[in-house]
């Protein structure tokens, strides 16, 4: 293992070697995780970065998905191969936060650089994220979203049922799915990313933490909180939906998707970069509605978080091309840029000028509901509970929820015993990366 | 009477081990104390510092529940892929050796599907049995059986025990089909001159005559069913749901690099040395014992 990284990392030295002495230009080292068409349009922007100008050539590498991303570049700290660049998915958030000795955060990035820097600039919901608490920006967000609600017009009107019904609050969508259900639909309603869906955004979107110390933000010392009252209610309300064949479990990452774009499925929860799948495959009508919340619970909606990933600066490289990684970073913050993302992608624009500029071009009412997103995170000013999530080992921590839910789903266990046993189990991980991380 | 080789000196035969105990000492001894090592500590992901905590690390697994059923579930799984890949190979060798036409066609049809890399094997058995779009579970949906190996613990397993099966088949059968082609036809002869049938041939003179062959695929079929099918897992299932297919090999991946939590996977790695180590010490001690060469 050991030697067959060293191999890979002598082979990445020698063309990294090799290419610099080719290239005038300052070379920045950039590892991502899009492949596709997302893939595609990071490569565009890059080429649009390095032929704007002659100082600094980024090269945009693909390192597998984003676990994979991240593991590449913890790999290569390790043998001192690190990129300049790495893109570092929320829930890795923690992980490169705690490596103080491995990122330059990019607001250090940005000064020494005596780049041009106004985290102002940025929208905050989407920002908080990879901010410290007292507003330092760690990591320049690159693509974010938030869930929403994925509506099949065509399926509410078999099912006679008003395709403008009122869906806001999850009450209204117990009423629907009923109504579905006794219409005969297979699928009433199915869902992609249930942890961030339905229990860290449900705590976010009413205000409640999922998460002591501020979700984590406030120390490594943080327990999970995700077995309160208002999680229990909901997964238990799920839980009697799966039973009820209301709800259609489908997997743990995005499977469902495939189910709701085929048209089997009426109703959806996914994030709002789902935007460019569905649009391109639905065969049927569709409209994107807030995400859901439980009527009668104080403070609800609050905003909904972000998901999605950032990019890291790592240590251990020269000044000059710490000033590539500024121009780069700004560059990709550009109103024009950044509006091109938001409408290619559907992911969330970063600044709020490129949110300006979509709306200016007449995006919104071209494609109505792509803005719903971005009215759903920024609607209010974000709370300690809707900042976001600071956990370490996250990524595991999910695994174990999923394993969880599964268990609701399939009526093995009660939400309450549950979401307990994936708080004991998880805050076991969380003690562990704070030993860690000392 | 043993013939016994006897050298002047230590220095030729010291030479002439050196490069197995070299190549030991490489890629055995040096990572394996290591994973020893570290198993002692818990490393930050990046290799920035670590902290020393003993034996906190086998503590912490062991006190594990879902770690300790990890250990039935591998026993399981393990005897589920060595029996489903050994006994399907054993009786198409047997109908193979029967044949007269055709046995090259037919034998090289049998060894294809071990070229298969267990990833896309996964990949390909997951296609099958997807629960939406899967040839195989709109079958049986068809036949009233709603196949779902998401949420169902039963039918996950044994997905991935026939997905890693499969491929091993043509191993297995490979091995076989050439170990009965060395069972001497003059005893065969005998004992159907004695009125012995074809199944009381196979199982009185064939089985026992197969033994050192069977013994050897046990053990290696084993180890792979630790080792190997970590790739099928990983497509499948990732472990799920609820754990039931996380087997030793798969936990120690998913920590180490899922979870960076470096530590606990070499603690894992550790206790799995000693698992395999002593399985092995188990199988030559006791079952080689009813192995005739």
């Amino acid at each position: 293992m050991n030697y067959r990284k060293h191999l890979l990392s002598t082979a990445i030295a020698a063309t990294t070697l090799w290419s610099t002495s080719a290239l005038a230009a300052t070379e920045v080292q950039f590892w991502h995780a899009f492949t596709g068409r997302l893939g595609e349009l990071v490569a565009e922007q890059v080429a649009t970065f390095n032929s704007s100008q002659d100082d600094y050539a980024v090269v945009a590498t693909h390192k597998g998905n984003y676990s994979e991303t991240l593991n590449a570049g913890i790999a290569a700290f390790r043998a001192k191969e690190q990129p300049h660049l790495l893109m570092v998915f929320e829930v890795g958030t923690a992980t490169m936060m705690g490596a103080k000795g491995a990122i330059k955060p990019v607001y250090e990035v940005m000064a020494d650089a005596g780049a041009e820097f106004d985290p102002d600039a940025y929208i905050g919901s989407v920002k908080g994220y990879y901010t410290t608490t007292d507003g330092q920006m760690l990591s320049l967000p690159f693509n974010s979203s938030t869930p929403v609600l994925w509506v099949n017009n065509d399926a509410l009107k078999d099912a006679g049922i008003d395709p403008s019904v009122d869906l806001s609050t999850w009450q209204q969508v117990d009423d629907v799915l009923g109504k579905l259900k006794e219409a005969g639909s297979e699928c009433p309603l199915t869902t992609a990313w249930q942890s961030w869906i339905h229990l860290e955004n449900l705590s976010a979107y009413h205000n409640t933490p999922f998460a002591t110390k501020d979700n984590g933000f406030a120390g490594a010392d943080t327990e999970l909180a995700l077995n309160g009252e208002l999680q229990v209610q909901h997964i238990q309300a799920m839980g009697d939906w799966a039973q009820d064949g209301k709800f259609i479990y489908a997997g743990r990452r995005n499977e469902g998707g495939a189910n709701f774009r085929a048209g089997e499925c009426a109703l959806f929860t996914e994030s709002s970069a789902g935007y460019a799948g569905i649009k391109a495959e639905a065969q049927f009508d569709f409209s994107v509605r807030p995400l859901p919340y439980w009527d009668g619970v104080e403070g609800a909606p609050q905003n909904t978080i972000i998901g999605g990933a950032s990019l890291w600066a790592m240590t251990g490289h020269e000044d000059e091309e710490y000033k590539g990684v500024a121009a780069f970073l700004n560059f990709l913050s550009t109103p024009d840029i950044q509006a091109k993302w938001h409408q290619d992608t559907g992911y969330l624009p970063i600044t709020i000028a490129a949110g300006d500029k979509t709306k200016a071009d007449g995006f919104y009412d071209e494609n109505p509901g792509t803005d719903i997103a971005v009215i759903q995170m920024t609607a209010n000013e974000p709370t300690a509970n809707s900042k976001g999530l600071r956990l370490g080992s996250f990524d595991q921590i999910r695994g174990i929820i999923d394993e969880e839910l599964e268990a609701v789903w399939t009526g093995d266990k009660t939400a309450q015993a549950a979401l307990d046993s994936a708080a004991e189990r998880g805050d076991k991980l969380l003690r562990r990366f704070e030993q860690a991380s000392q | 009477m043993q013939k016994r080789v006897t050298f002047n000196g230590w220095l030729l035969p010291m030479l002439l081990v050196l490069p197995q105990l070299l190549i030991s000492a490489v890629f055995f001894f040096y990572p394996a104390g290591q994973a020893l090592y570290q198993s002692l500590f818990i490393p930050d992901p990046f290799g920035l510092s670590s902290q020393f905590v003993g034996l906190g690390n086998f503590e912490y697994l062991l006190g594990d529940k879902y770690y300790r059923a990890s250990f039935f579930t591998t026993a399981l799984f393990s005897t589920l892929v060595t029996v489903v890949s050994m006994v399907p190979a054993l009786l198409l060798a047997v109908l193979a050796d029967r044949l007269i036409k055709g046995a090259g066609t037919y034998r090289t049809l049998l060894i294809w599907p071990y070229a298969v890399a267990p990833a896309v094997a996964g990949v390909l058995w997951l296609f099958m049995f997807n629960t939406r779009v899967g040839v195989v579970s709109w079958y049986l949906g068809q036949l009233g059986y709603d196949w779902n190996h998401v949420l169902n613990d039963g039918e996950a397993m044994g997905l991935v025990v026939v997905a890693s099966a499969w491929g091993r088949i043509s191993y297995n059968f490979l091995f076989f089909f050439a170990a009965l082609q060395a069972v001497p036809r003059s005893v065969i002869e005998a004992a159907a001159i004695d009125g012995a049938r074809f199944w009381r041939r196979f199982f009185t003179i064939v089985l026992p005559l197969l033994s050192p062959t069977t013994f050897f695929l046990l053990v290696v079929n084993i180890v792979y069913a630790f080792f190997e099918t970590f790739g099928v897992i990983h497509t499948i299932t990732s472990g799920g749901p609820q754990q039931a297919t996380t087997i030793l090999v798969y936990k120690v991946f998913s920590d180490g690099f899922v979870g960076q939590d470096l530590g606990s996977s070499a603690a894992q790695s550790v206790i799995l040395l000693i698992v395999v180590g002593a399985l092995t010490v188990f199988q030559f001690k006791f079952v080689e014992k009813r192995v005739h060469y």
